[in-house]
């Protein structure tokens, strides 16, 4: 799977309240999470986002909460890859388990400006800064998540094998 | 001829997983499907939990002694829209006969509520959609936060993955200072390895210091393991465990502790004869400082509460420092007992009297303030002292808000002068 789109960049330690702050937490219809995603982060994030748009950031993205309308805001708004130094453990499962597309990348995050035109490639961890022409090689997703992805989530992971 | 095989050395949280992975041993790094004895959810993460077991036509949970759901976030129901997600969470608890579903006057804060009840206990593998699940390693269990999807796929099976984590231990030595407690020993140690220094990792606390620490503080400190990153906090049972459990807990507990040459990826000591009261700084809790060292910061809310430090312990410190004394006229202070016995013993030891007499409010167990919920939201520019566990951008309300972190006798000392302090600043005072 390829995707693409413009660049969003964010600090180290971006926290679950930061990409969802808890006064929305009234809810778990994706579509009203999107409207206030990264709402305390950048404020403009919400109104500007475009589908496809990648998110990049520091070390440890999504640390704190385990809310998983994190990674469902992120989804809903749009964005179509989250690329990280590094990712929080609940946000990195609960990515893989929702279906949200990530990376780790430290290269690429600090090779790559807000705005910067990049296009990805999932199953190879290819990062191709288009603006720069500059290409990255994410940390390749471990076996078990591909096999997550491949099912289409965790729930689908489960009834493939006769668990439900 | 083969020589005898050597038993492979285990972690705690080695022997926990292998236990509950059906294998003589596990190592750092394997992946695993575990078998858990309890799966918990609240009223946040617990509605899409639901909505997905729905989605995937589950009909019946794995076992309905061991799902467990607790609204205790935004309860009393702050509005509309989170009487609807607790009405999704009641409707659900009901159809499935749920054993263990607490609302109303028998409802606490869930990680309060859940080694109070007997619910969790030594041994046993937990998980729980919210991130402070880790407090059950207080008890000698491997407990961890997941998401509502694993909660799902956990409700249905009875199983989650789990890549076995490798393990920081962490050895208290020598002895705590004056209003010293398990709070500055976690936020120290957050300040010394970072917000991610224990990521993908277990915590386990240790030491002598550990060994008489009590069970609301061991409680406190696995609570924070998150804050560091961890995926576990646990305290190796002792007798200490045995008489919290005892008469409480409703399965048969089991005593595991680390082999002496097991592996650890990296081992930490603390001099505790060094630490003074801790504040975690806005707007990280590794932006750790001495009481001490603080400076001159005024205050306008204090919150004596929440999953870490609204436990028996914890009032009965901040009793102790407000009896006879008057909260600041520039402050509100919240005292937010975290279960309903919790609220009941207090009041019987004389400690509501004390709170009222010096102008506090006594909430109800609730989450509410700690993440921004309700009951207690800041303004603007508005600052707070907290016991709670983050002090992240917002958290408790305003984005140009902030939270101090400390323990319950920081926080009362606070609330008193109006400013972030150390109780010593208020204690002395009474002597003249």
């Amino acid at each position: 799977m390829k995707v693409k789109g413009s660049v969003w960049k964010f600090g180290a330690d971006v926290d679950t309240d930061r990409i969802i702050p808890a006064r929305y937490l009234n809810t778990s219809d994706p579509k009203e999470l999107a409207k206030c995603c990264m709402e305390d982060a950048d404020p403009e994030f919400s109104k500007h986002v475009e589908k496809g748009d990648i998110i990049m950031a520091d070390k440890n993205f999504g640390c704190g909460s385990s809310r998983e309308h994190a990674p469902i805001s992120i989804k809903a708004s749009g964005v179509s890859c989250v690329i990280a130094k590094s990712f929080a453990r609940i946000f990195y499962r609960n990515s893989f388990n929702m279906g949200l597309p990530i990376l780790e990348c430290a290269e690429a995050v600090d090779g790559t400006k807000a705005g910067d035109k990049v296009e990805v490639d999932m199953g190879k961890g290819e990062v191709y800064n288009i603006t720069r022409k500059k290409t990255y090689q994410a940390r390749p997703v471990p076996p078990f998540m591909q096999e997550l992805v491949g099912a289409g989530g965790l729930m689908k992971w489960i009834k493939k094998r006769g668990k439900v | 001829m083969a020589g005898r095989v050597k038993k492979q050395s285990m972690t705690i949280t080695e022997k926990i997983l292998a236990k509950h992975a059906g294998r003589k041993s596990v190592s750092a790094g394997e992946l695993i499907n575990a078998k858990i004895d309890i799966a918990l959810g609240n009223d946040i993460t617990a509605p899409i939990a639901i909505s997905e077991f729905k989605k995937v036509g589950a009909k019946k949970v794995f076992n309905r002694n061991k799902v467990v759901l607790i609204p205790d976030h935004f309860t009393p129901n702050k509005d509309i829209q989170s009487a609807t997600q607790c009405k999704i969470v009641r409707e659900f608890a009901k159809e499935q006969k749920l054993k263990h579903y607490y609302e109303g006057g028998e409802v606490g804060v869930e990680h309060a509520l859940l080694p109070e009840k007997g619910i969790v206990g030594p041994g046993d593998v937990v998980i729980g959609a919210d991130s402070h699940t880790c407090t059950y390693g207080g008890l000698g269990a491997f407990a961890t936060g997941v998401g509502s999807t694993d909660l799902a796929a956990a409700m249905v099976t009875g199983e989650v993955w789990f890549k076995v984590p490798e393990t920081m231990k962490f050895v208290y030595h020598g002895k705590l200072n004056k209003w010293v407690s398990g709070k500055d020993l976690i936020l120290r140690t957050i300040g010394d390895i970072g917000v991610d220094g224990a990521l993908y990792r277990a915590m386990e606390f240790t030491g002598s210091v550990i060994d008489k620490l009590s069970m609301d503080g061991r409680l406190t400190m696995c609570n924070m393991a998150i804050e560091a990153g961890g995926k576990s906090g646990v305290i190796a049972p002792d007798e200490t465990t045995k008489k919290y459990t005892r008469n409480r807990f409703e399965r048969k507990a089991v005593y595991y502790e680390s082999d002496a040459d097991a592996k650890y990826v990296e081992v930490m000591d603390y001099d505790c004869r060094k630490i003074e009261p801790q504040v975690a700084m806005p707007h990280l809790p590794e932006n750790t400082k001495n009481v001490s060292e603080v400076g001159k910061i005024s205050i306008d809310q204090v919150i004596i509460g929440s999953c870490t430090n609204g436990r028996m312990e914890d009032l009965e410190i901040a009793a102790k420092i407000l009896r006879g004394k008057k909260v600041s006229s520039n402050v509100r202070l919240i005292v937010i007992p975290t279960t309903p016995k919790i609220y009941a013993d207090a009041m019987k030891k004389g400690w509501f009297d004390i709170f009222l007499k010096a102008g506090a409010i006594i909430s109800p167990p609730t989450c509410g303030p700690c993440l921004g919920g309700h009951m207690g939201i800041l303004g603007p520019g508005e600052r707070a002292v907290a016991t709670t566990n983050r002090n992240f951008i917002g958290r408790m309300g305003d984005v140009t808000s902030e939270v101090y972190l400390s323990n319950p006798a920081v926080a009362a000392a606070s609330a008193i002068l109006g400013r972030v302090a150390g109780p010593d600043e208020v204690m002395k005072r009474k002597k003249k």
